[in-house]
Parts: C-alpha cells; structure tokens; sequence
C-alpha cells in the first residue's frame, strides 16, 4: 500500500457510457487504475460494477468513451485479444469449466501461452510434450500457493463453493495477468473464507506485482485491502479516493444509507 | 484390493501426465491390445471379424469422430452419416483416379475432404447453438445425401448408382480390399487404423486443442476471455471430428461392406452413431468403444444367444424382440446412468479401489 498516486497509469477510462437500448448501464464514467495497486469498485446493487468490468475486457463495447491500456488506446477489442494483452478476471458467480478437473481448469489459463502447433499436439512427443510439462510446473506453483494440492484431480463441479472461488482465482492467476479484475470474489463465503481469500488477493498484489480491480460488498474487506476506491450508482461515478476519503463523503453514505429528505424533518 | 494405486508414486510430471498412470490399467491395456492383435486374428471366424469386429471397430471410429464435436466441443451434430459418406465417395473417387496409390494412403487422404466438408457446415455453428445447430447439421445431411444420389460423377455414373470396393493390394501382392480379401488382413488393417486415431485423439484432447474445445463446451465466455477464439475452436473441432468420421466411412465401404448405396449413409446411421456417443458416454474415448459395442454387438449377440438357450421365436420374431430388448436396456441405462457406460466403468473402479470395503 504504497503512495498509488506517483505510478504510471494502467489503465486509463475517460468518459466512458455505456446502454442496451433505453436503459442505460454506465453513464460517462472515468477513472484510472494504476500500476501495482488494488483498486476497488463498489457501489449499490445494478449500479454498474460489473458492466464496468465487461467494458474494460471487451465484452461490452462501450458507445462513448475511451480505454486506453498501457499507453495504447484500444477501440472495440475482442475478450481473446484483451486477455491477449494481458487482462485476466473471475466472475460472480463461478464460471470455472465444470467438466474439467483442477488442474485442467488451472492448466486452461496457460491457452495463450502455449504455442505448440496441431501436429505435434497430436503426436505429443517432444516439443509438445515437454510445453505442456513445462505449464505443469507453472501450475503447480499456483497450486502450492493457493493450498489447493488435494483437489488437483477432483473435476471442480464437485467441489464445494469457497474452493471454486479459490480455483477460479488460479485459473486467472496462469494467465500471468498484469491486471486482474475480480468481480465479488468473496459473494457468499464466510469468515474464514474470507480472509483467506483477502490474503490470497494481497500476496498476489505484493508478489506477482499484479495489478488489482476488484468488486467487493463487504466494506471491511474493501477498506482493508484496496490503495484506493471508485463508487458507482445509477451507472455514474459519484466518488473516488482512498478509502478513508470515500468513506466518509457524502454521496456515498446518501447513496448506502439513503438519502435523508430535508423537508420531511 | 487389485485394484489399489497405494505405493505407486510418480516423481515426475511425465509419469503422472502418462495416459495410464495406474499399472493395473497399463496392465490391462497391453492384455486387451493383445487379445485384440494376436488371440482375435488367431482365433475368431469370418463370422465374427466380418459382422461383428470390423464393423464394430469402424463403428467406434465414426462415434470418436462424433464424440469429439458433440462430447468434447459440445457442438451437438446430426450430419454424422453425411460426413461419413463423403469420406466414402472421395475414397471411390480416389481410388478409381489413382488405381496405383496405396488405398490406405487414399482412405487417410479421404478423410481430409470430409474435413473440409465438416468446416464449411461448422461455419454456422459460430452465431447458433444447441438444437439450432442441429437443424442446420441435419440440412447437411440430406443436402450431402441428395448429393451423393444425384452427383453421378461421384459414383463413376455407374448404372446401379452404388459404389463399390475395387480390389487394391499392398505392393507385396497381400489384397486388402475387393470380395477377394482376406477377413484376418481386413482386420488387422481396420484395427491398426483406429488404434493409432484414437492414441493421436487422446493426445489432442489432453493438450491445448482438447482444453480449448471443453474450455467452450463448458462455459465459451469464460474461454473467450482466457484467450480461445471460438472460431477457431469451434471450427477445428469440427474439421478434426470430419475428419475421423471421413476416415471411418470410407473404411466402412472398403472394408466391411465393399459395396455401398447411397442410403447407407443416410439419417438412420447418424442417429445410430449419436446414440453410440449418447450410450457410451459424452466426452470420453473409452465410452466411445463402450456405446458402439452396445449398439452393435449386443443386437447380435442376442440373436444367437436366445435360440442358444433353447428359446426358439423364429426368425423374424428374434429381429424384432433384440430390437425391443435392445430398446428397453438404453432407456434403462438412460434413467440410471444419464452419464454413459463410461461413468459406470468409472464408478466400478472407483468402488473396485477400495473393496471389499464400501468406502475409503
């Protein structure tokens, strides 16, 4: 948690809006992350959290606005081509390859970084061969970090949610990202969970040097591990800051708390 | 109790990535190619490599080509028969031209066009899904039917409209295909064929193309922004499962039933092949010899086995009631197993590692 205001900018959303036909889903939004910090966004529910991130990794194309990503401003990007440069994510509610085990599931984030062509994936001697050893041992590093050596061959369809929360974070982790963006990655876990959870986020922050977005409800989680906070509501950015900054302004506790009608006193 | 992996360790990434990590199942792999190489050659009749083994091998070998689309990429087909049938007619087409080519060259060869074919109607597959792309698969296989009637340069304008298998042998002067052809060598040759395909898929499967295709059978948004193009996976799926398909139908006329019309390669052996993937598992290859031993063999085997044990319908009847028993066990199987024959011998082993105790 170190000053996040001297880094160079990742990434960098300047008026970006966003709608599906009437409704109108994020509305001139702008904000930037920065390199090696653990940004969150928070904000009510259907406040556009989530759109935000289908924005920033192609998903969504947004019809105002600009992205520009390490310097390069990118137009109409297709989600292959964002992870191709280096943008991975996990999603709210799981969306792991449930027909596959851990490990192939793990192993599945290292697609991009596997070059080996057709003919020698369907021999696999050599070449292939030892690629795909090689991924191995890169996946069982991020097994061993994320404790999860026992369920390396369970098909993760099996396995209980606080560990698909878990498996799905390493799966993001092989793709080496320079930017990860976690939606809710702790929605629906307990204490415990948590805090595991949260350590995982940090270490990654502080030892892979990955820069973090993250959506978060629990406001104990959110203040505690992110360098600084965008609030979302209605689709519009209504503040931005550190953490003790947004907590206490204004608009965001008239946006959680509801907004206090002077007339009625 | 034999069945126990206890004390097998593997201190290396290669041994624990091998496709047979336990030696119980290396042990009976090596003793199933066995008794398929040597004991069945030495042993079984014409009877029983003409209508039972050839055919149930080259049966296995459309179900992997299907199993691939339809298991693996989760792109659900009908066309099966079609892709098969193309195999087939570029095989004549081949074969005819080139009278002095190997044929096993020429039936590999086959297989490519069918795998352009396959691309071509894959192609819609990138905007539908599901049952919509099964509507569009079925148009292509009575627009490859209709062609395969009307085409007569793809038959040779023969009068009969069939094509037949014209005897090709190796340079040696061993015949391998044609009515003088040996049962034992056709085998041999089928056997060979389908055990290097199904090695070369397994190898697909467990690298990067095979977690591409299940990454977009299992959930394509979350593939898509891993970095796997679905065009791209979506389409070589596709080619590869054409392909084998391709390759398995033009065995199916040169060597099981020599001489072909149009109509065997018609809806009905789509569906029976679907069923094969149905029955014997989605997504795994060992199902798939599973499913097209159930479907073919079992028919057969009860037609001789009830007479054998004294009861005697006549044979008209025995047809209909294996098809009535035969139709009764799938959807049995269907209610207790949804999985497939593939999950049961998965779950056989599973209790077969611990016994005699019912839980580890």
């Amino acid at each position: 948690m170190t000053d996040a205001g001297a880094r160079e900018i990742m990434l960098d959303i300047e008026n970006v809006s966003l709608s599906f036909g009437g409704v109108k889903a994020i509305t001139d939004i702008s904000f930037d992350i920065r390199k090696g910090e653990v940004r969150a966004i928070i904000g009510p529910n259907g406040a556009g959290k989530t759109s935000m991130l289908n924005v920033i990794n192609g998903v969504y194309r947004p019809q105002k606005g600009t992205i520009t990503f390490k310097g390069r401003v990118r137009r109409n990007i297709q989600p292959y081509q964002a992870a191709k440069s280096g943008i991975a994510r996990t999603f709210q509610n799981v969306a792991l390859f449930k027909g596959m085990s851990t490990l192939d599931n793990i192993m599945s984030g290292r697609s991009l970084r596997m070059h080996r062509n057709f003919f020698w994936q369907l021999i696999h001697v050599g070449p292939a061969r030892d690629e795909e050893i090689a991924h191995r041992r890169k996946v069982e590093e991020i097994i061993d970090f994320l404790e999860i050596q026992h369920i390396r061959k369970v098909p993760v369809g099996k396995l209980p949610y606080g560990l698909q929360k878990r498996v799905e974070l390493g799966r993001a982790l092989a793709m080496e990202p320079e930017l990860l963006l976690l939606d809710e990655p702790m929605a629906g876990m307990n204490l415990e969970e948590k805090e595991d959870m949260s350590r995982f986020i940090l270490d990654v922050n502080h030892e892979f040097g990955t820069t973090i977005a993250l959506i978060e409800h629990d406001m104990g989680v959110v203040m505690d591990l992110s360098d600084r906070v965008v609030v979302l509501d209605y689709g519009r950015k209504i503040a931005d800051g550190t953490p003790s900054e947004v907590k206490s302004d204004r608009a965001v506790i008239d946006a959680y708390l509801g907004v206090a009608r002077q007339e009625a006193r | 109790m034999f069945y126990r992996e206890a004390g097998q360790f593997k201190s290396s990434y290669a041994t624990d990535q091998a496709i047979f990590p336990l030696l119980q199942d290396r042990i009976g792999f090596f003793t199933i190619l066995a008794i398929a190489f040597i004991a069945v050659p030495l042993l079984a009749d014409d009877f029983i490599l003409d209508a039972i083994a050839i055919p149930f091998l080259i049966l296995t070998l459309a179900t992997i080509g299907l199993n691939v689309l339809t298991g693996y990429a989760g792109q659900l087909s009908l066309g099966t028969g079609g892709f098969m049938g193309v195999g087939a007619y570029a095989c004549y087409k081949l074969t005819t031209a080139f009278p002095d080519v190997n044929i096993i060259l020429l039936i590999l060869l086959s297989g490519v066009f069918s795998a352009g074919v396959g691309l071509v109607f894959g192609l819609p597959s990138l905007r539908i899904k599901g049952l919509y792309l099964v509507v569009t698969t079925l148009a292509a296989q009575f627009f490859l039917e209709w062609c395969f009637i009307r085409i007569g340069w793809l038959y040779n304008y023969n009068v009969s409209g069939a094509i037949d298998s014209p005897e090709r042998s190796l340079a040696g002067g061993l015949v391998l295909t044609g009515p003088n052809a040996d049962s034992v060598t056709r085998y041999l040759v089928v056997l060979a064929i389908v055990a290097v395909m199904t090695l070369l898929v397994k190898n697909l499967i467990r690298g990067r193309i095979g977690r591409s295709w299940m990454m977009i059978r299992d959930m394509d948004i979350a593939a898509e922004l891993m970095g796997v193009r679905p065009l791209v996976a979506k389409l070589s799926a596709f080619a590869v499962s054409s392909y084998i398909c391709g390759v398995a139908g033009a065995m199916f006329v040169f060597f099981y039933l020599g001489s072909v019309e149009p109509s065997a390669f018609s809806i009905t052996l789509s569906f029976q092949i679907l069923f094969m993937v149905i029955i014997g598992g989605l997504g795994s290859l060992i199902g798939c010899y599973f499913g097209a031993a159930f479907i073919w063999i079992l028919p057969i085997f009860l037609r001789n086995a009830l007479p054998a044990i004294g009861i005697d319908i006549g044979a008209e009847n025995i047809v209909h009631l294996t098809s009535m028993i035969v139709g009764v066990l799938i959807i049995l199987f269907l209610i207790l197993e949804p999985h497939g024959l593939a999950r049961l011998w998965q779950l056989g082993k599973e209790k077969l590692r611990v016994w005699p105790f019912p839980y580890a």
